[in-house]
């Protein structure tokens, strides 16, 4: 028995700003004061708030300390761990009042959530079995084999309500039925954890920090629908949740939770990891089922529908990460416990990663309906620098953006899709006043051209079609000719592509045509970018009566395009100018300015 | 992209191909195994040129052509070889719009090289990638599976020297 717990965050986010280190620190530092015996130092999955990693909790009174430094590591040793005084100064400090250590469940980031899928995230070490059963898990398994037909385990997920978390938005228990009626010698049950959605890493967050809670949720489906084969698809550039995916189904096997016969019941179900090698297609349900057949991901037409001819010709169901993680805690608690959350048609939680021009950058789970406004004021901390909100992105390259006037609309699957945009898997990207709403439309685009696989014409010609035209506009050569032309292109991609990738490829393009066409015409009528990003239409000018004559923006002008002399104003030769910013940056008295 | 670095002839090690050979003999009944066997030949390899492809279309029976196209389907199977430190931008949203695309002009200038490329000593390859999932510290930049993360462009010259 240790008297006290310190937990770690070992997410990407933490990992990357350097938790190994502290870990590392922490156990040399705890060994050399002779605590070995009485703190445990545990690596954990991800705890959300990324923005101030890497994150380190010390239990039993929960002290949430943030951007912890290694130089830290011995004064949090010796003061908190040895001689129990919290050091107040370190701390998150949301967290400190001046009537002492707020709990973290009572901060602005936290109160308003709630943690289904991302249940254990921070909370347990995803590398030992043995603490997911501790919190419950593959009990819900042991339910379902025991006592439950499959019939049983679809008709809970249907009353259950729970959709689809990877964009679509399908009834998973729907889902689960049609693949359960199709006889076959073989059936398949695949997890798409290829969460290619830029922005987005709520998949990941869970396979890194609680991957057992997928795999109990597979072998659920597979007795519900009749598959003993499960498959990962995951993406190559999730090193760590690989590497945790691995371990847990050699401990899964090792306890004979996978493999024959689990608990005694005769029912077999294993599973097998693909890697994927980066191609966002391969997040399309039928592109990701060619890819495990080890072809070039290319999506084919359904009907066949997976659940009919799915894997290898087999039936087979397709669900998302974050779907599956929803699965063992309906069927322990009860359809009715998670009908409960949410609005009427979209049941439950949903996590959002939160991303771009906002304080709380991270990740958060919040019930259906929650509005935009909470999630980003309140949740998020407002933006930064007093800027002004100017959208919200979601869905991805797939989604669209939502301007400040839907601020209070509930977030669940039908509203965003009624004002153009959708769920996607969950990415949130704050922009503000200095983002430029066709520059964003072109980036999604490139990466759409970049990613189309080319199978059919609408999606490969037309989406290039689509981006010459925005950078037409964004170079300020475009007429409203052409703007007219995009919007034809928009509806002609939707209604015609093979798959997803290309129905939805116009999205980012037609939304911010919907409630920023007034930055459209300014690039094309006035051959001015309102944000001030678009190069080709911006020129930086000199204050004179600001300009001291200092010269160093003319020495660090890589085209030479700045002429006067010592002390006395600056001109730009906007002929020669390249449009760098390096004189504005340089520029110590503010004479510079972009328009 | 092409790379401009000339093509370096294969230099394949006889260790490498018992590897690979290894590999196959493992992988080969299983279901859908190609991309698997080609994943694993990357990393012996460090890239796929077509005498690797050509080892495994002779060992699995599987037709070169379908090899190749798998080879350049997916973006993270190399057909060159990659310089010795492999930088990736990513240009996700969350990074892109925290100001990604300068810094990976920044790397472009101060390199001389741009997407997909590599500098003509073999040191650097620039490429851009789509979220590597550390959102939290946009913009973010990998050297080797190195996270730099809140990155300024000023930032970008220290880095580098690192390696230099």
């Amino acid at each position: 028995m240790y008297r006290s717990h310190v937990l770690v965050c070992g997410g990407t986010g933490c990992t990357s700003s350097g938790s190994p280190q502290i870990i590392e620190r922490l156990k040399d530092e705890i060994e050399r004061q002779g605590l070995s015996d009485e703190v445990a130092v545990i690596q954990t999955g991800c705890h959300g708030l990324c923005a101030l990693g890497p994150i380190m909790i010390v239990y039993p009174d929960a002290s949430f300390y943030s951007m912890v430094k290694v130089e830290d590591i011995p004064e949090i040793v010796s003061e908190h761990l040895l001689k129990g005084r919290v050091v107040t100064r370190l701390l998150y400090d949301e967290t400190v009042t001046s009537a002492g250590v707020k709990a973290l469940i009572d901060t602005d980031f936290y109160k308003k959530q709630h943690r289904v899928a991302l249940r254990n995230c921070g909370v347990i070490n995803p590398e030992v079995i043995d603490e997911y059963i501790g919190t419950g898990g593959y009990e819900a398994l042991g339910k379902v084999l025991t006592e439950m037909t499959p019939d049983d385990v679809i008709q809970v997920l249907l009353d259950s309500g729970l959709r689809g978390r990877g964009g679509g938005g399908f009834p998973t228990g729907l889902k689960w039925k049609l693949a359960k009626q199709n006889d076959a010698d073989q059936k398949y049950v695949c997890c798409n954890a290829d969460e290619g959605d830029p922005g987005a890493f709520m998949d990941r967050s869970v396979l890194e920090g609680d991957p057992h809670v997928v795999l109990e949720a597979m072998a659920i489906a597979g007795y519900a629908i009749g598959a003993n084969q499960g498959y990962i698809y995951v993406r190559a550039e999730y090193p760590i949740a690989v590497d945790r995916l691995r371990i847990a189904i050699d401990q899964a096997r090792e306890y004979n939770l996978l493999g024959k016969d689990i608990f005694g019941t005769g029912f077999d179900f294993d599973i097998d990891l693909r890697l994927g090698a980066g191609a966002f297609v391969c997040g399309e349900e039928t592109a990701l089922m060619t890819s495990i057949e080890g072809k070039r991901g290319e999506p084919r037409p359904r009907p066949p529908f997976p659940a009919q001819k799915g894997l290898f010709g087999k039936p087979t169901i397709l669900n998302n990460v974050e779907t599956y993680a929803n699965i063992p805690q309906i069927i322990l608690n009860g359809p009715e416990w998670f009908a409960s959350m949410g609005t009427e048609k979209s049941k439950g939680t949903k996590v959002f990663a939160l991303g771009g021009k906002i304080h709380n950058t991270g990740l958060v789970e919040i019930p259906m309906g929650t509005t935009l406004r909470e999630v980003i004021e309140e949740i998020g901390g407002g933006i930064p620098n007093g800027k002004k909100f100017k959208a919200a992105q979601t869905g991805g390259p797939s989604g669209g953006c939502i301007p400040a006037e839907h601020f209070d609309i509930p977030i669940d699957y039908d509203n965003l899709i009624s004002i153009g945009s959708m769920m996607g898997s969950g990415g949130l990207i704050v922009m503000d006043e200095d983002d430029c709403m066709v520059d964003i439309a072109k980036f999604f685009l490139e990466f759409t051209v970049e990613e189309s696989c080319g199978k059919c014409t609408p999606c490969r010609v037309g989406t290039r079609r689509m981006l010459e035209i925005l950078t037409k506009i964004t170079k300020g050569q475009a007429t409203m000719e052409d703007l007219d032309k995009l919007e034809e292109l928009c509806y002609y991609i939707k209604n015609n592509s093979l798959c997803g990738l290309g129905q939805t490829a116009p999205n980012p393009v037609l939304s911010t045509l919907r409630y920023f066409r007034d930055e459209y015409e300014a690039h094309i009528k006035e051959k001015r970018c309102p944000a001030g990003v678009c190069k080709a239409l911006l020129s930086y000018v000199i204050d004179r009566d600001k300009c001291r004559g200092c010269t160093l923006c003319a020495r660090n002008c890589p085209a030479g395009a700045i002429i006067g002399s010592v002390k006395s104003p600056h001109i730009i030769d906007t002929e020669k100018c390249v449009k760098c910013g390096a004189c504005m940056e340089k520029c110590k008295f503010g004479a510079i300015s972009k328009r | 992209m092409a790379c401009k670095k000339q093509t370096v002839p294969f230099s394949g090690t006889k260790e490498q191909e018992e590897a690979l050979k290894k590999v196959i003999l493992e992988l080969k009944d299983t279901q859908g195994a190609l991309m698997p066997i080609m994943q694993k030949a990357q990393d012996i390899y460090g890239y796929l040129p077509i005498e690797v492809q050509t080892m495994i279309s002779d060992e699995t029976g599987i037709p070169l052509e379908k090899i190749y196209g798998v080879a350049t389907f997916y973006s993270q199977f190399a057909l060159q070889p990659k310089g010795k430190y492999k930088i990736s931008v990513c240009l996700g949203t969350a990074c892109y719009v925290k100001g990604s695309g300068n810094i990976f002009s920044k790397l472009e200038e101060l390199l001389g090289i741009t997407n997909g490329e590599c500098t003509p000593d073999g040191k650097f390859s620039l490429d851009s990638c789509r979220c590597v999932g550390a959102c939290g510290l946009a913009p973010v930049m990998m050297i080797n599976g190195e996270v730099y993360g809140r990155l300024v462009v000023d930032d970008i010259p220290g880095i580098l020297a690192k390696y230099n």
